[in-house]
């Protein structure tokens, strides 16, 4: 990864979560916690630490381990005057209440003609590379992709974690909120007082000429090593996209961006089978296919379980070699 | 609200019970003729549950209900011309003619939707309850399924969370013995799928007949003074029986000789109609109030086939808050 830090680089991914949701719950009552271990123990991944002390027993709530009430019951406080923030522990545990994400949450207000609202955050750990294996490495956002009527967060960086949780928690859509595993512990600036990021923008990170990365999370930090190395290697000028949100979709960036590069390769941790990045090809092969002077490509996540050992982990999920040789690979159009 | 302990009170409930048994069969009617497409799942028989429990509840308590909704719907206060204007898929319907007849809703009143995923709005009903305790209001919520949902997770995971939160809950179950068309002792090793259940959690119970709209708007109200005065949830298991079959056209072939028949001699309006006989309302009264009923609903019909269709322009609104469907830039 690249070491981009500076002097300004002092809190911590994971601080800037527990830092996004207290600034929250300061401006709004309404604003609840509810999850396992997330109380005095601070949750699993230290991500709500010092809430409890702050908010107390009535604003952060231990609950069981089931993860169908914690997020029906988010549900049904959001139907009736509360904000919710409901923390599923990892995301591959989003598949044990899966019909709140896939036929609940996002039906109601359409199928009841808009009588109701559901402003809700789900918050949960999201993404390999620590070697924990198949069934807690998982990187899901297409999972929620495949479901309209979510919106979807993937913060990089620590202040895009506070000011994305801002948006997402003042929003009155239900919102699906990733924490990339990988990233809890590093640095970044802190965000500024009132820091709110609004969803559907992409941030270009660093701009180029020469081929678009369009990248989320996890695979923002390995864009962007990969594209320092392109420029010190190759000569080329990678330009950086960090999504950030996936819905809202700010495809308009990326076409803008191909406008000028002609190139393209998306970075996505998610399996390619299904990854969110087939969507972004295939809205730039329809609205964008002049701009292309080369195909395009897609460095995913394997279609393989998750293994174990780190260096059978490296084989199926991106890296920067892997995103190094979809660039070069590009070179000869 | 009229004091459903007098005579008078008690035909207002009947009248309600008659409403909705009678849009149940117009329901089917209009189904039978092809005006009502997709699928109903009728509750005539249940009538009891949904008014007895809204009669012993406040003003701005919470309902959420199944696929087997419309009596909880206007119980709750939709009209029966927006219900069946739904089910004719009518820009006038209860959803747009977005939901249909499994999602029956009528959120200004408390009722919070009717649910097609069966156990999945039990956990809703306790965020509800768990939203009104924070918010410092009076309010209940109520989590009214069948039988056959005291066997999905969502259940146990719903009661175990509201009882260890003490919530202001109450999970009414309308037994009516059967899982679609599966017996429920068939499946089920407790004797009262969702009473027997209740003690593990630590949770009162009550089994009640859910066919006396007294009986049922007295048990709901002595769980309701419970969860009001912060004494937590209780789980109450109605015992009644549906009239028709389980959904659209079955005509319920599983069910023994004689089965129907023996409930159709407890049917909740004839209970309903002799309880207020011993109350001294005249048969004449009686009379008068399912003619009403029947003029309601007969009105209902008549304006919802006349209600234009689905605006086409519905498909894309209500996805988001702000009334939109924009998922890009
Ligand atoms: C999770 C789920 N599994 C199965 C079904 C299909 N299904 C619809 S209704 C039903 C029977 C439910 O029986 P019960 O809870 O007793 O309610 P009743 O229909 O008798 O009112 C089944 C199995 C479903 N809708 N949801
Ligand atoms: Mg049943």
């Amino acid at each position: 990864m690249a070491d981009v830090t500076t002097s300004q680089d002092v809190v911590t991914y994971r601080d800037s979560v527990a830092e996004g949701i207290a600034r929250e719950m300061r401006r709004d009552p309404a604003v609840v916690c509810l999850g396992e271990d997330i109380g005095a123990a601070g949750g699993v991944f230290k991500t709500t630490v010092g809430l409890f002390e702050e908010f107390g027993p009535e604003r952060v709530w231990d609950t069981p381990i089931s993860e169908q009430a914690i997020v029906g019951a988010a549900m049904g406080a959001a139907m009736t005057g509360m904000r919710p923030v409901a923390e599923i522990m990892f995301s591959d545990f989003l598949a044990c209440c899966w019909d709140y994400l896939a036929n609940e949450i996002p039906k109601v207000r359409y199928m009841t003609g808009g009588q109701v609202t559901v402003p809700l955050v789900i918050r949960t750990a999201n993404g390999g590379g620590l070697g924990f294996g198949a069934q807690h490495s998982q990187a899901v956002e297409n999972w929620v992709l495949t479901v309209p009527g979510l919106k979807i967060a993937a913060p990089s960086t620590p202040a895009d974690v506070v000011g994305l949780l801002a948006s997402a928690i003042r929003s009155d859509d239900p919102v699906v909120f990733f924490e990339h595993k990988g990233l809890l512990a590093s640095k970044g600036a802190p965000a500024p007082d009132g820091h709110v990021v609004p969803f559907g923008e992409a941030a270009v990170l660093r701009e180029g000429d020469d081929v678009t990365l369009v990248a989320l999370a996890s695979t923002v930090p390995l864009a962007l090593t990969a594209a320092e190395r392109l420029a010190a290697d190759d000569s080329v000028a990678a330009e950086v996209l960090d999504l950030r949100t996936l819905i809202p979709l700010d495809v308009a960036a990326v076409l803008r961006s191909v406008e000028r590069t002609s190139r393209l390769v998306v970075v996505e941790e998610n399996p390619y089978q299904g990854g969110w990045g087939g969507t972004i090809v295939s809205v730039v092969a329809d609205e964008g296919f002049e701009l292309l002077d080369a195909p395009v490509k897609r460095v995913a996540g394997a279609n393989v379980p998750l293994p174990f050992a780190d260096a059978l982990e490296d084989q199926v999920i991106p890296t920067v070699d892997k995103v190094v040789d979809a660039v070069r690979s590009l070179t000869k159009y | 609200m009229t004091d459903t302990t007098t005579a008078t009170g008690l035909l207002a409930l009947h009248e309600t019970m008659s409403v909705i048994r009678r849009t149940e069969k117009a329901a089917h009617d209009l189904f039978m003729s092809g005006l009502v497409k997709g699928t109903t799942h009728l509750a005539a028989g249940h009538e009891a549950v949904a008014v007895g429990a809204r009669a012993a509840l406040r003003d701005g308590d919470y309902a959420f209900a199944t696929y087997r909704g419309h009596h909880h719907a206007i119980a709750w206060g939709a009209t029966p011309e927006e219900c069946l204007a739904e089910l004719m898929q009518r820009s006038t319907g209860l959803n747009k003619a977005k939901g249909g007849s499994m999602h029956l809703t009528k959120a200004e009143s408390g009722m919070l939707g009717s649910y097609a995923i069966v156990g999945a709005h039990l956990p809703m009903a306790v965020g509800a309850a768990w939203s009104a305790r924070l918010r410092g209001t009076e309010q209940v919520a109520v989590a009214f399924f069948g039988d056959g949902a005291t066997n999905i997770g969502a259940f146990h995971e719903a009661l175990n969370l509201a009882a260890v939160w003490r919530l202001p809950v109450l999970f009414v179950c309308e037994n009516n013995f059967y899982m679609e068309y599966t017996p429920i002792g068939a499946v089920t090793a407790a004797e009262h799928p969702a009473a027997g259940r209740a003690q593990s959690y630590g949770l009162p119970a009550e089994v009640v007949d859910g066919n006396d709209v007294v009986a049922v708007r007295d048990a709901v109200a002595r769980a309701a003074v419970r969860a009001r005065a912060g004494d937590g949830p209780t789980v109450l298991e109605a015992h009644t029986y549906r009239h028709y079959g389980h959904s659209r056209t079955d005509p319920g072939k599983y069910r023994p000789d004689g089965e129907l028949e023996r409930w159709l001699e407890r049917d909740p309006l004839t209970v309903s109609a002799h309880r207020l006989r011993e109350a001294g309302t005249s048969g004449d009264d009686i009379a008068a109030a399912e003619h009403r009923a029947a003029a309601v609903v007969e009105r209902a019909v008549a304006n919802a086939r006349a209600a234009p269709e689905a605006d086409l322009s519905e498909a894309f609104t209500d996805v988001w808050a702000d009334g939109g469907a924009a998922w890009r830039t």
